[in-house]
């Protein structure tokens, strides 16, 4: 009796690793590896291996620098990546798991954090503001009787 | 004569272990839904809001961590000033102050806006806030408390026990007192905003502490079927009573000094004699029900004959103590900041009205989870361990008749 | 820009002389106030790390301040994404405040909002210290390390924040916030680390009652500077000695 319970016993082990195991067993494979859809311009910040293993690291610095000391340069900055990297079809980075974020971190199994606070989706161009945006930059010599009381 | 709760292994099979593992365990299911629910949906499920930020489960995560501090009381009155009586109940005494704290600890924690952040608690630390050194006190207490549970339990680490006793001892009034403090430094609020604040915390730990103490402690005399000894209830019984009474004049102080000041005479009589809430919880719950009550049985003639009376008297002081951690917590935060002294205030965002707050359910579940954390821990450890009070009568007896 | 008039072709050298002279003299003044503002109101690089030789504040003349008036609540929100909604749990980071004396029955409105202390009990009191002052004296969250533990809502003697109750999506790009982190009036950092001012203050400037005024406290040639000068101004619970960015007229 006590042999029998104990076979019983190896066997529900192996049935229950089996059933763990078993959703690995497909993308062991390699069926499922993500594919990314190709960012605007012909090329990224940096180049593509550099960026799967240090995009984070760079994230995390220039989020300190930008929050921190008012650097706000757009090599680095989640805005811009959002900007070249936002999907044609949604219109984001991770709207949906064809996104180009979401599709290798849904297939790594990393949980996304950025984007309870970020935008998904780039700044949509609204025509005044970039209009305010052009004439700071045009002229700095002439006060801008729009921006009243803007530093002087 | 039996060496633990007769919950253990050695006293053959027994439900009752299985069954309040069982009541524990079904809180605790209750309490994980509410934080998985309130963690996806966000805190809009509370009634939390952006007036009274923190709240039922406050009100039990700061009683259990006040309470965790004081309920080591006992040990140290064992350890560092020496009491025989006090010294057979010390490893009890630390194995519920790393529950109770396990149990408040878990309920604060729950409650964060970004739960997942705990490993960014833990590494950054802005040191000139009170809530950081706070964190580190918790941390430290864990270690430090543990460590001296193993000098208690081990016979070659005994000797070691007095001097991590008395560091369990000084660290606990720092822990405490940065809890007091957490109230006390905020300038902005009329209900805080008091350096009384650290000491009567202080003071309540120790009467919240002890009471726990005793409930615990009587329960497991019952289950155990040993009868309390008159001269040890009586020296507890009288030192829960000094406590309580010491809580009631700390309140005092406070309160008397407020009214002394005319910027405050708004919040005291919302407090004291406003038609809300708090002032029903202060007097009936705190000064009453925790308060008066429990010292009238305390000193009544056949307290320390009766441990009914004395088991019911503790029970009270923590009942009140709820109270009053709902009064000084939602209470303080209700009463609205006065921007313009002098003035009416209205605004959008409800300016100078009392701000209301409705507890829901989700919120209750998670600070009744720190009970259940509390209870579980202390349920298993008695299980596996010996932790019910072995008393020398005979040093007692030597030590009472010595005052 | 003035265009410098054509010269007429039969004029002699020395009437030419005379205008080229009047001529450089009057388009040098045109140039020269812009060169000297240029100086001064030259864009901060995008680059260069915001330092404490500026320290941004803002002036807000309470007898300009129109009852029921909220164009800079309604600019405020639409700029930072904020629903605009004022339940107990939703988001404001400005607001109005109507008062009255109680002894003299005098009334006076008012925009409240993160008044950028100097000394703020809100950056104290942040076990994380995600709750910063920025060293042009902006007060901050970094939302990266905020646990949402609420304490500096607690410590805040102004109510200025606010705690974000459920999940958001549709986020300006230029306002990252979301669930389970605290968040208050940022000055609109983003706009001021572009040479704008707050959306507060434009809205307030576009609908004619210019009460608000919002510069460089440590510049004396700015209008915020000039006006607390000129002006008696206090600080909102001036007893608590924060020293806030934000100073009130007319109270």
């Amino acid at each position: 009796m006590a042999r029998l319970s104990s076979w019983l016993r190896l066997a529900a082990l192996i049935g229950a690793a089996a059933v763990l195991a078993a959703p690995s067993f497909e993308a062991a494979a390699g069926a499922d590896k993500p594919k990314l859809e190709h960012g605007k311009g012909d090329k990224c910040v940096e180049d593509t291996d550099f960026m799967r293993r240090n995009h984070m690291e760079l994230l995390k610095h220039h989020r300190d620098e930008t929050m921190h000391q008012g650097i706000r340069t757009t090599k680095y900055s989640l805005k811009q990546c959002v900007a070249c990297h936002a999907s044609e079809k949604t219109g984001s980075v991770a709207a949906t798991k064809e996104d180009f974020c979401a599709a290798c971190h849904s297939y790594a199994g990393v949980k996304l954090d950025c984007w309870d606070c970020h935008a998904t989706k780039p700044m949509a161009k609204k025509p005044g503001q970039a209009e305010a945006q052009a004439e700071v930059k045009a002229s700095p010599l002439m006060p801008n009787p729009q921006n009243g009381g803007a530093k002087q | 004569m039996a060496n633990n709760v007769c919950l253990g292994r050695e006293c053959g099979k027994n439900t009752r272990f299985w069954m309040l593992l069982a009541l524990g365990g079904l809180v605790m299911l209750g309490t994980l839904s509410a934080f998985f629910y309130l963690e996806h949906h966000g805190h809009i499920m509370t009634g939390m809001n952006n007036q009274i930020v923190w709240g039922l489960p406050h009100v039990f995560a700061v009683f259990l961590i006040v309470a965790a501090s004081g309920v080591l009381n006992v040990a140290s009155i064992g350890s560092v000033f020496g009491k025989k009586l006090y010294k057979a109940r010390a490893p009890l005494s630390g194995l519920l102050a790393l529950a109770m704290l396990a149990g408040g600890l878990a309920v604060l924690v729950l409650d964060l806006g970004r739960p997942d952040r705990l490993i960014v608690a833990m590494t950054h630390y802005n040191f000139k806030s009170i809530f950081a050194w706070n964190m580190i006190f918790y941390n430290g207490f864990f270690a430090i408390v543990g460590l001296y549970l193993i000098t208690l339990m081990d016979h070659k680490l005994k000797p070691w026990s007095k001097p991590v006793g008395l560091l369990a001892f000084l660290w606990r009034l720092a822990l405490t007192t940065a809890t007091g403090s957490i109230f006390g430094f905020l300038v902005a609020r009329a209900g805080y905003n008091s350096a009384l604040y650290a000491p009567m915390f202080i003071i309540y730990s120790f009467a919240y502490g002890l009471a726990a103490f005793l409930v615990v402690q009587s329960v497991m005399y019952k289950w155990n079927n040993i009868a309390m000894d008159e001269r040890i209830l009586s020296r507890m019984k009288n030192l829960l009573a000094v406590f309580v009474a010491a809580g009631l004049y700390f309140t005092v102080v406070l309160h008397l000094t407020n009214m002394y000041f005319a910027k405050q005479w708004e919040f005291e009589r919302f407090l004291l004699a406003g038609d809300n809430i708090y002032t029903t919880l202060f007097w009936l719950g705190q000064v009453f029900i925790g308060g008066i009550v429990p010292l009238l049985m305390l000193f009544s003639p056949n307290a320390a004959k009766n441990p009914a009376i004395v088991f019911l008297a503790a029970l009270l002081v923590l009942v009140g103590g709820h109270a009053q951690m709902y009064v000084t917590i939602v209470g303080g935060q209700a009463f609205p900041l006065d921007l313009f002294p002098g003035y009416a205030q209205t605004s959008s965002f409800f300016d100078g009205e009392v701000h209301s707050y409705s507890p829901s359910i989700w919120e209750l579940m998670l600070g009744l989870g720190g009970i259940a954390t509390a209870f579980l821990i202390t349920t298993v450890a008695v299980r596996v361990l010996k932790f019910l009070p072995q008393d020398d009568f005979k040093e007692i007896e030597l030590e009472t008749k010595e005052g | 820009m003035n265009e410098p008039k054509r010269p007429e072709s039969n004029l002699e050298n020395g009437d030419r002389r005379s205008f080229l002279a009047a001529s450089a003299a009057v388009a040098g003044s045109a140039v020269a106030p812009g060169v000297l503002l240029y100086g001064i109101a030259q864009a901060k690089p995008a680059e260069e790390a915001v330092t404490d030789k500026v320290r941004w504040g803002m002036l807000v003349d309470t007898t300009k301040c129109a009852t029921g008036c909220t164009d800079c609540v309604t600019a405020c929100n639409t700029e930072n994404g904020l629903s605009g909604k004022t339940g107990p749990q939703d988001s404001q980071w400005i607001r109005k405040v109507d008062i009255k004396n109680l002894q003299t029955g005098a009334q006076h409105t008012l925009p409240m909002m993160c008044q950028h202390c100097e000394h703020p009990p809100c950056v104290d009191v942040c076990p994380t210290g995600a709750s910063f002052k920025r060293a042009d004296g902006i007060v901050l969250v970094d939302r990266h390390i905020c646990i949402g533990c609420r304490y500096c809502m607690m410590a805040c003697p102004y109510k200025a924040r606010s705690f974000v109750h459920e999940p958001l999506t549709e986020q300006n790009p230029e306002v990252p916030r979301g669930k389970g982190c605290v968040e208050s009036c940022t000055f609109c950092v983003q706009r001021v680390d572009r040479d704008q001012s707050p959306a507060c203050v434009e809205a307030c400037d576009k609908a004619g009652h210019k009460a608000m005024v919002f510069g460089d406290l440590n510049n004396p040639e700015s209008d915020v500077a000039k006006a607390v000068k000129a002006y008696a101004t206090t600080e909102v619970r001036g007893d608590l000695r924060l020293n806030t960015g934000v100073r009130y007229q007319g109270i």
